[in-house]
């Protein structure tokens, strides 16, 4: 965690077999942002089928629109209150059969990488899922009108009243550190990053972690004192160089190491120094740790 | 390590070329080599899982789905002690993470709990709350006695009261013939209109309105069940005073069972979360709040299917039906079959059904 912002959204969540997990909140910007794509999927996707209607049953949906005006055929009618049953259902089902299904997330979520969980650990339930988007509709859509109809004056003290009271509705997750919104309070659910991690390179196997460099055959060997010299943090951030394979930074760190053990900096065969630095210094600190000796960083 | 690899271009296949274990120098290394090939394996099966297509995960792999997990669970926490690999603990951590969301995620798709909803998960939550639902049902009582009592004593409280849209030519003065006008069947208005209007206007707002209002301890959701029933009272008042109470009741009784019916759910519902955060016993007010919400989630999905069906009943059987006995006879009929189905509906409760 060496970002601050994401050091300060991260939760450990206890799972049923007693695995503390590090999960982190989704930041209110990627919801925001997750909420907007949905939509947009979703009036994409109905005027998409209403397209298909008109092309299926062009003759009827002219008779409907012409009826609009005047009285309307029963079939006709009928059609149309299928259409607005239709668009009322189609934003729930979206919902709630994309957040019941195995990702746990609509597409907007996807995308931004979110996913709905149980805020105790335990299983999300169908319940939990359809008590999150029904307020969602309370605390962002009926918010909006009544502030906007209040600002218009409509409702006096009462309406002012009221749009005062949906206003922290729908500021309900700024007002909490875990980014909550109503609907997850009431469901008993929250928002979290969806991480997939790919399995890197098992570093001990490689390059010259043995200690001898195969470019220029020098074996690497140091000693007590010069691993003693850092800790854990420093061992992780020299391990994220050495996966990165930047040439700059390597030989900058490697002058760095080289200062600060005493050894004079060579050129030309960085990687195999740090790489057999990496693999000594990490045997030693496992060792340590073996022993319940941990070392966290250089000033420890 | 990053140099290009030929093997990269082959996909996974090529790439699994196993590493010998004995070369690796570290030995939180060949703990991990030793155990890479299960949390691949489950990881495969996961990607298969996310990918929504339960049907391409063998028996075989669904059944070792949780013994992968408990392996890579029980993986993490002793790398947590004994390796300094972020990049691995990082992996297993989100492998994990990732397991634990397929084992313990949601079991049922939308229709299963949609069956199950209607097959006696309705019901049940309604049950659960019957003391919210006398509650309510009380205060709307009250609401109607109260309005129908403010206006006999004042006509004044029936501008106040009744919103505009009502007062067309049902005010106080209004002759027999005008309100009995109100009451027939409208021939031009079509029935369209009113159920997009009746839908998405009016009723179906106080309903959630009534539900939303009840996380300030169920109070605001009381006054709003008074309020509306208060207009009731008024124009029940009105109506009577020409002696048309029961043609009245009548033409409001073919959707108003089903509405105030759902309302009342509704009010309930809310107040049932405002109360359990205002006793929650001895759990948190948070485990209090989404335990009742929940519930009230369960009973709300009902209340909007409720408020589909009075719309349907509000536009067409209540403009084509125009006799007061069969007015009366279909608002009885769908009041007798909600609280049949609310209350005499028990099926036993199936395992895993909500």
């Amino acid at each position: 965690m060496s970002n601050p912002t994401k050091a300060r959204r991260g939760r450990i969540m206890v799972t049923p077999e007693g695995i503390s997990l590090p999960i982190t909140i989704g930041t209110r910007g990627a919801r925001v942002g997750a909420l907007l794509l949905d939509f947009t999927f979703l009036y994409l996707g109905m005027i998409a089928i209403l397209l298909i209607f008109v092309l299926l049953l062009g003759s009827l949906f002219s008779t409907v629109l012409d009826g609009l005006e005047e009285q309307v055929s029963g079939v006709a009618e009928f059609f149309i209150v299928v259409i607005i049953l239709f668009a009322f259902m189609a934003r729930y089902a979206y919902f709630l059969s994309m957040e019941m299904g195995p990702r746990g997330a609509t597409w907007g979520k996807r995308i931004v990488g979110l996913r709905v969980a149980a805020r105790d650990g335990g299983r999300l339930t169908a319940e939990a899922v359809i008590a999150r988007n029904l307020i969602r509709d309370i605390e962002l859509f009926l918010p909006l009108a009544f502030i906007l109809s209040a600002s218009g004056g409509d409702g006096g003290n009462a309406g002012l009243a009221a749009a005062i009271w949906f206003a922290i509705f729908l500021g309900f997750p700024l007002l909490n550190k875990d980014a909550l919104r109503a609907g997850d309070l009431i469901a008993g659910t929250w928002v979290v990053e969806a991480p997939r991690t790919k399995l890197a390179d098992v570093m001990s196997t490689q390059g010259a972690a043995s200690g001898t460099s195969g470019v220029t055959g020098t074996t690497y060997e140091f000693g007590e004192q010069e691993l003693s010299i850092y800790g854990e943090h420093e061992l992780q951030t020299l391990e994220r160089l050495l996966r990165n394979d930047n040439d700059d930074a390597l030989i900058s760190v490697h002058q760095t190491i080289c200062r600060k053990i005493g050894w004079a900096p060579g050129a030309g065969d960085e990687r195999a120094f740090l790489e057999a630095f990496y693999s000594q210094l990490r045997a030693r600190l496992e060792a340590d740790m073996r022993f319940g000796k941990r070392k966290k960083n250089k000033f420890s | 390590m990053k140099a290009p690899r030929v093997s990269n271009w082959f996909g996974r296949a090529a790439m699994a070329a196993p590493v010998d274990i004995e070369t690796a120098a570290l030995r939180s290394d060949r703990f991990r080599l030793e155990r890479e090939g299960d949390w691949t394996r489950l990881e495969d099966i996961l990607k298969r899982m996310e990918g929504g297509s339960l049907r391409r995960v063998s028996d075989e792999d669904l059944l070792a789905l949780p013994a992968l997990y408990r392996t890579a669970a029980s993986s993490l926490s002793v790398a947590r002690e004994t390796s300094l690999d972020a990049a691995t603990l990082r992996y297993l951590e989100s492998l994990v993470q990732r397991a634990w969301f397929q084992v313990y995620g949601p079991r049922q798709g939308l229709f299963a709990w949609l069956r199950g909803f209607l097959l006696g998960g309705w019901s049940r939550a309604v049950r659960e709350i019957w003391l919210d639902i006398c509650i309510a049902l009380a205060v709307m009582v009250a609401g109607t006695i109260v309005g129908w009592l403010l206006v006999a004593q004042d006509r004044e409280w029936y501008y106040a009261l009744v919103p505009s849209q009502f007062t067309d030519s049902r005010v106080p003065g209004a002759t027999r013939e005008q309100l009995l006008e109100s009451l027939a069947t409208k021939d031009d208005a079509g029935g369209l209109s009113i159920f997009a209007a009746s839908l998405f206007s009016n009723n179906a707002g106080v309903a959630i309105l009534a539900f939303a209002l009840g996380f300030a301890f169920g109070i605001p959701s009381l006054m709003l069940l008074m309020h509306n029933m208060a207009v009731l009272g008024a124009m029940m008042w009105l109506f009577a005073g020409q002696g048309l109470e029961l043609e009245f009741a009548a033409w409001l009784s073919v959707h108003g069972t089903t509405e105030l019916f759902a309302i009342l759910l509704a009010g309930a519902a809310g107040m049932h979360i405002g109360r359990s955060m205002a006793f929650p016993g001895d759990r948190t007010i948070m485990a209090a709040a989404a335990e009742s919400g929940r519930r009230g989630a369960m009973v709300m999905t009902g209340v909007v299917l409720m408020m589909v069906v009075a719309a349907i009943l509000e536009a067409f059987p209540r403009q084509l039906v125009g006799g007061t006995p069969d007015r009366l006879l279909i608002g009885a009929t769908f009041l007798a079959l909600w609280i049949a189905y609310f209350f005499a509906y028990r099926p036993a409760q199936t395992e895993g059904q909500p």
